[in-house]
């Protein structure tokens, strides 16, 4: 009902004066449209380079941005309401997914992640990434902030099943990221600092433990490579050897575009993928990072303002923790391939090749217009 | 919505949210500036040249190796560009297409694999070297992973066996190994050039940045034999070594005027451009390595010692009765008693008793310095791999009977080539030259005089003598022209002194004695037969290729009266 009335304002007689754009009427946040699709672009003019001269890796990246923009306009039709209302009716459909995967779930690479529907493949751990931010908000703000001990465990819950449910698949840097997603609900919900505190330090103090029992060991060995990746040239440190080689040979201006040696002469691996930002950092240099960095910080920045300037606590909560989950991405691939994390399978945003992981970052983004029109038509 | 706006939440999160942020995103910028401009200890310098070195790669340009010639421009020695296939068996073990490899390189498909699993954990393997371009292209066009084609040289040698030992040959990487491939390996192979390419992690070449420096083709080495008297006395000496069942035989021709060697040629011989996988006894340029005692043939030395001593003339009388001599505890016969006879009968008889005395009345000291003046004992300085000086001991103490043998050429040992040099010394008025393989295109050295030109004069009419009607080696004549030349017949020495019944026959000549040039030196290693003397077997051989080189050389006859008398000459053995 509440839904309806929020959409009331555009026939409404609060200002007739100005009218309604078309751009408010579709629900757009110019600004964050603009930055996107600058990236996109951006992305699309690498990735032709890293892919080796491929027009058909571009055309099928292409074909992923349109589906992911058509997908996103399509998000920020829906009013923050009804993803507030859809939230747990989404979050039961998605953990039965997870287990459906468990059970009849298709795999590969020894990693059982997929469920096939009538031919049409999908990985329920994405849809969670979005599914478990609104679920985590929409508990919390029903209920006192900041969250007292009933509400923190409540949310723990709801976002411990599905991160269990992904670790089991294997997928450690999914669950992670989900889990992560959750947590910044709560911190943006406000967490108490003392709370925060202590979970820093039950943390640290479970991280001797988790290396010696929980870790397996090429997970282990990702981690000592990363601090020296030399003691495994050949193995383990291949590929953060040469990706510290490709973003060094760089320099300002770079090897010029196509002119990278790194990634065309097969020496990088995943060099459209994961690691495609060493690609960026050798053939456009320097400025070429700072303009990537300049565009990611602007899309940040605008993710904030929207939370900022959101009418709820659910939409805060929501667009915060998409922001920073986005931020998450960012920072775990360039730190990976730069060699100051552990090398883990994340894609840099909207650049990596790969369409199911760009399809929900431009859904969350869709939900981000929708919060942000929900601001704009709530100043009004 | 019920529940909203309940509490607004605190902004301060964002704003710190966002605080926190921008110092982690700093922190990713300072690494990678840290990496791409900061020139820290493993910046960017050394990252660039990681990246460089992973990619770029110089290579080596083949140098077209020079042609070896004949005095005359016939190629002797020249290289002909060849593919040779290659494999990293890296890459082509995983191959799905060995059998279809294997049947383009024409092997068993089983060689192939057995061949990849013993390279399992090089880089590198060779599949079939030297090959036609059109038939390397037919393999590479295939486009089998891990195949790849390099541009090498094969040396051919269109004279083959003929001047192969003297020529040499080079190794499969075309480095001069032998002969004078080895000799002048420096001057023949060129210098290698250097490109840069661009290779990608399988080693496949991606592009030519640019050829660093070209490849400085070889330079052609022009050498001194004439390959027409190298084929003739090829032939010659096959023929008589051959029909004498002898071990080994070589012959030497050098034109006394210039001191270059026209034709040098060993038998056995082995096929430069096969397997080489002759006898290393085959492989020997004998002419210069190996050294024999040159026996009866220093006699006409030993002459030139008495005439310089001023007491003889070749008309001095010797007495050479009662046909034998004992010095010490040997005695020295002739074959019958000559009685007295000249100087020139002496060499002309190659009498040991009429040698005898005029050695027990010279001494052994002008005997020696001849000798020493004449080359033996030292190398003739070719830079031949392998190439012998012979030996002229200079003893501290001399029994009587060293004294003697030195004059008739025991003791001592020299090369064919030596011996043909000493020879050229009467052939070009008492001048040496030294010996020379490549070709001198009429810039001759000065010579050094070492006998007086008369001297020289009075022994080439005693060595034509030795031709003559009463001569040792009147078999070595050449129908038409006048000659010259003394014999030797010497004992093989094996491991337990003088063998009995083997002997080394030899005969050093000069023609055409009138207007001396051509020196030629035939040595029958082992002849197995009744006649074994330097007359009977080495001067027929000498007469043969003789007469053929001044036909080639077209050098006019001088001696037609000697033409009716040639068919009367009749066999005898000699000494």
């Amino acid at each position: 009902m509440g839904d309806y009335v929020r959409q009331l304002p555009h026939q409404g007689s609060h200002d007739m004066a100005r009218r309604p754009s078309v751009v408010s009427r579709v629900h757009i946040d110019i600004p964050l449209l603009l930055l996107l699709l600058l990236l996109t672009f951006y992305g699309l003019v690498v990735l032709y380079s890293a892919s080796g001269q491929s027009m058909a890796a571009v055309t099928r990246q292409g074909t992923y941005f349109a589906l992911g923009y058509v997908v996103m306009l399509l998000a920020a039709q829906i009013s923050l309401q009804r993803y507030a209302r859809l939230a747990p009716w989404l979050y039961v459909l998605g953990l039965t997914a997870l287990v459906a995967v468990v059970f009849v779930g298709v795999g590969a690479k020894g990693a059982q992640r997929w469920l096939e529907i009538g031919g049409f493949r999908f990985q329920p751990s994405e849809i969670l990434k979005l599914v478990v931010p609104l679920v985590v908000a929409w508990f919390l703000a029903g209920r006192t902030l900041p969250p007292g001990l009933f509400s923190i465990g409540g949310s723990l819950v709801l976002l411990g099943l599905p991160a269990m449910l992904i670790v089991i698949q294997p997928d450690l840097g999914t669950s992670l990221l989900i889990a992560a997603s959750g947590l910044f609900v709560l911190f943006m919900a406000g967490l108490r600092w003392r709370i925060i505190m202590l979970a820093l330090a039950l943390a640290a103090a479970s991280a001797w433990p988790a290396w010696m029992y929980g870790l397996k060991d090429y997970q282990k060995q990702r981690i000592l490579t990363m601090f020296d990746p030399d003691s495994d040239k050949l193995g383990a440190g291949w590929n953060i050897i040469q990706s510290k080689t490709a973003i060094g040979s760089g320099g300002w201006q770079g090897k010029g575009w196509l002119q990278s040696t790194q990634s065309r002469l097969d020496f990088l691996p995943e060099s459209h993928t994961d690691f495609i930002i060493a690609v960026l950092a050798e053939e456009h240099g320097l400025q070429g990072i700072i303009l990537l960095m300049g565009i990611y910080l602007l899309i940040l920045l605008r993710g904030f303002w929207i939370g900022v300037h959101a009418q709820t606590n659910f939409g805060r909560m929501v667009a915060g923790s998409l922001t920073l989950t986005f931020f998450v991405y960012i920072f775990v691939n360039m730190g990976m391939v730069a060699g100051l994390l552990p090398v883990v399978g994340v894609p840099l945003p909207l650049v990596s090749a790969g369409g199911t992981s760009l399809i929900t970052l431009l859904a969350g983004f869709g939900i981000l217009m929708a919060i942000s029109t929900e601001s704009r038509n709530g100043a009004v | 919505m019920s529940q909203q706006q309940k509490q607004p939440l605190s902004l301060l999160r964002f704003y710190l949210v966002v605080a926190v942020l921008c110092v982690l995103l700093a922190l990713l910028v300072w690494r990678i500036l840290s990496l791409q401009i900061l020139d820290l200890e493993r910046g960017y310098t050394f990252l660039q040249n990681q990246g460089d070195m992973r990619s770029v790669r110089t290579a080596e340009i083949p140098a077209y190796r020079g042609v070896i010639l004949d005095r005359r421009g016939e190629p002797l020695a020249l290289s002909t560009p060849v593919v040779s296939i290659w494999a990293n068996p890296q890459l082509l073990k995983h191959s799905d297409r060995l059998a279809e490899l294997a049947e383009a390189l024409g092997i068993e498909l089983s060689l192939l694999q057995d061949k990849l699993a013993r390279y399992d954990s090089k880089q590198f393997m060779y599949l079939l070297r030297h090959q036609v371009p059109d038939h390397a292209r037919d393999i590479l066009d295939k486009r089998i992973k891990g195949v790849f084609g390099e541009r090498e040289y094969r040396r051919f040698y269109p004279a083959g066996e003929v001047a192969a030992q003297l020529v040499g040959f080079t190794n499969v990487d075309g480095q001069g190994i032998a002969g004078l491939e080895l000799t002048y390996n420096d001057w023949l192979k060129g210098t290698l050039g250097k490109k840069k390419y661009i290779k990608d992690l399988h080693g496949e070449v991606v592009r030519d940045i640019g050829v660093l420096e070209p490849a400085m083709p070889g330079k052609d080495l022009v050498l001194s034999i004439d390959l027409r008297l190298q084929y003739l006395q090829h032939r010659e000496l096959q023929r008589a070594v051959s029909a004498l069942d002898a071990a080994s035989g070589t012959v030497v021709t050098l034109d006394s005027h210039t001191g270059e060697v026209l034709a040098m040629v060993n038998y056995p011989v082995y096929n430069p451009n096969g397997s080489k996988s002759g006898s290393p006894g085959s492989r020997r340029n004998r002419a210069m390595t190996d050294v024999y005692e040159p026996g009866s043939t220093m006699k006409s030395l030993t002459m030139v010692a008495a005439l310089e001593s001023g007491r003889y003339t070749p008309e001095t009388m010797i007495d050479t009765s009662p046909g034998r001599i004992r010095v010490g505890p040997k005695v020295y016969p002739d074959p019958r008693n000559y009685g007295l006879i000249s100087m020139t009968r002496v060499l002309q008889k190659s009498s040991q008793v009429g040698v005898t005395k005029i050695a027990l009345d010279l001494g052994h000291e002008p005997v020696w310095d001849v000798f020493n003046r004449f080359g033996i004992g030292k190398a003739p300085g070719t830079g031949f791999p392998g190439e012998s000086a012979g030996t002229l001991p200079n003893r501290a103490r001399w029994y009587a009977t060293e004294k003697v043998s030195l004059a008739f050429g025991y003791g001592i040992s020299a090369t064919p080539l030596q011996l043909a040099s000493a020879y050229s010394v009467f052939a070009n008025e008492g001048k040496r030259l030294p010996v020379s393989l490549l070709a001198l295109e009429g810039e001759t050295p000065e010579g050094k005089r070492i006998i007086a030109q008369e001297t020289a004069a009075q022994l080439l009419g005693m060595l034509h003598a030795v031709t003559g009607e009463h001569g040792t080696a009147r078999k070595a004549r050449v129908l038409g022209y006048k000659v010259g030349g003394k014999t030797g017949t010497v004992h093989k020495v094996g491991p337990e002194g003088y063998e009995k019944h083997k002997y080394v026959a030899l005969f050093a000549g000069i023609a055409p004695i009138d207007n001396p040039r051509f020196v030629t030196v035939v040595v029958i290693n082992d002849p197995k037969g009744e006649v074994y003397g330097g007359g009977a077997v080495a001067a027929p051989v000498f007469s043969e290729i003789m007469s053929g080189t001044l036909r080639i050389l077209g050098v006019p006859p001088s001696n037609i009266g000697s033409i009716s008398e040639a068919g009367k000459s009749a066999a005898e053995g000699a000494t």
